[in-house]
């Protein structure tokens, strides 16, 4: 605990009752869903969408909107953790386990980039992505994803601050090496798992 | 040409210091009805790019904790402080403690400069379009300008509801930069803009879209907007940066 008190300062936006544990240091409850994007909302039609992994792998491959939507699906319940400090509880989303659009390609590097529609890229190591704990998903608590939202596919992955969860992702690149992506080259942290707090550079 | 900002263009980022320091605060001015700046003198200062932020954390007496980012408000000239300009939200946590609690030589424990994407490093011609309390990291944008190259090219469009809601109001109206529009009700002979920011005000900036960059911040709706009209007026995506602020409806 903090030596230092803030005079005055009660705290207002204690979490609810019972979920405290839930909210990561430093953040703060917010039942809401804010939006976070460095520009401007690209437009992207289903039509001539599609999702790829390629980069080191043994057999890159890519999917079309429909190829997409006949993956086995499953809904996500998650809490999301913003590194503008909300976090969001009891949320879900549905989509694809990274786990299945890994399962054919054989990837040879420890590392991916996840790339999207408007340019912008976000650095995840592989592990971050297997076993259960990403998607790449396209509905949001039952409804198609919206595009201010990352729609109309995003990559979920709940369990590292939001920035992580790229949206409008069109693919992951395989990579032997873990190589900055956006925010990252930006000051912010190349891992980013909230309950460690790791929100800039140094942390 | 000069160098215009604290860092190079090419290693633009400051190492981020993630040490929490207790600042002290040193002036408090009313900007408007719901806004205040606050100067806060750091202990280990260092010099910031216009439009990053510093993140402020409060602590209460049983050691919870709230912690908000507040962009900079000044020009990194302003050695050894920063200014921060902050909104009061009625059912706010960490503004209100701001505007009803804050006085002169109260200590605040904040952490920065941080973030390195929405910030201005000299380019130019710069249109920056600010609503409401999105206009502080411009601010520190236009006050740095002013200080350093006050011939380069910067246009600031300005959206707020109200005439009183005008933040740094005499500062602005000290230069030509700034366009403003009132949506909701303008001042008693008013001839400028009124009503939302549109396709005319960014066409009566004057900003060659071929070659200008773009900065927008306020609320998402506001910057959602904002960005949709810059693109359709010609500048490309990747020189239209924003910064967001707050949820969404
Ligand atoms: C990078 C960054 C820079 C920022 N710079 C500034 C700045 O220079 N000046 C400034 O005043 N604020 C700034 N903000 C917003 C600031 O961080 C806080 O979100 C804001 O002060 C509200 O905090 P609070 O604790 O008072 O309210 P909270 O307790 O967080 O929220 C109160 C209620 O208001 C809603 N709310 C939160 N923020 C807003 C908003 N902006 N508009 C409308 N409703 C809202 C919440 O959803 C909630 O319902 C910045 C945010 C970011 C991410």
């Amino acid at each position: 605990m903090s030596e230092f008190f803030s005079r005055g300062f009660g705290g207002r936006r204690r979490p609810p009752e019972g979920k405290a544990d839930r909210i990561p240091p430093g953040q703060y409850y917010e039942a809401g869903f804010p939006v976070l994007t460095a520009g401007p909302t690209p437009t992207v039609e289903t039509g001539s969408w599609s999702f790829s992994v390629d980069g080191v792998v043994g057999a890159a491959r890519s999917w079309s909107w429909d190829e997409f939507q006949a993956l086995p699906a499953e809904e996500v319940p998650c809490d999301i953790h913003c590194v503008t400090k909300w976090t969001k509880l009891d949320t879900s989303f549905r989509g694809v386990s990274v786990d299945t659009l890994l399962a054919d390609v054989e990837p040879l590097g420890g590392y991916a980039t996840a790339f999207s529609y408007g340019g912008y890229t976000t650095n995840l190591a592989l592990e971050d992505l297997t076993d259960g704990k990403a998607w790449v998903v396209t509905e949001w608590e039952g409804e198609p994803l919206p595009s201010e939202h990352g729609g109309p596919a995003r990559l979920l992955v709940p369990h590292l601050y939001f920035w992580k969860s790229a949206k409008w992702v069109a693919g992951l690149r395989l990579m032997d090496h873990d190589e900055p992506g956006f925010w990252e080259s930006n000051g912010y942290h190349m891992h980013g798992d909230p309950w460690r707090e790791e929100r800039y550079w140094n942390d | 040409m000069e160098r215009l900002t604290p860092e190079p263009a090419a290693a633009v980022v400051p190492k981020a210091p993630g040490r929490w320091q207790i600042a002290t605060v040193t002036a408090i001015a009313v900007e408007t009805p719901t806004v205040k700046s606050f100067t806060l003198a750091l202990p280990i200062w260092m010099p910031h790019l216009p439009g990053q932020h510093y993140d402020v954390r409060l602590t209460a007496p049983d050691g919870y904790q709230a912690q908000r980012s507040y962009s900079i408000a000044s020009s990194p000239l302003t050695s050894g402080e920063i200014q921060l300009t902050i909104d009061r939200l009625d059912d706010g946590e960490v503004s209100p403690w701001f505007h009803d609690v804050v006085e002169v030589g109260d200590k605040v424990e904040v952490r920065g400069p941080f973030a390195a994407y929405f910030v201005w490093s000299g380019e130019q011609p710069a249109l920056l379009l600010g609503g409401g309390s999105g206009v502080v990291p411009l601010m520190a944008m236009l006050r740095h300008k002013r200080l350093t190259a006050p011939e380069l090219e910067m246009r600031l469009i300005y959206s707020v509801r109200l005439a009183t809601d005008v933040i740094y109001a005499a500062e602005l109206a000290a230069g030509e930069e700034t366009q403003l529009t009132y949506t909701r009700v303008p001042p008693p002979g008013w001839e400028g803009h009124s009503g939302r920011v549109d396709a005319a005000m960014i066409a009566a900036s004057g900003v060659d879209p071929a070659r200008g960059t773009a900065f927008a911040c306020g609320s998402n709706g506001f910057v959602e907007s904002a960005s949709r009209l810059l693109l359709d007026a010609g500048f490309a995506p990747e020189r239209i940066k924003t910064e967001r602020y707050g949820p969404t409806g």
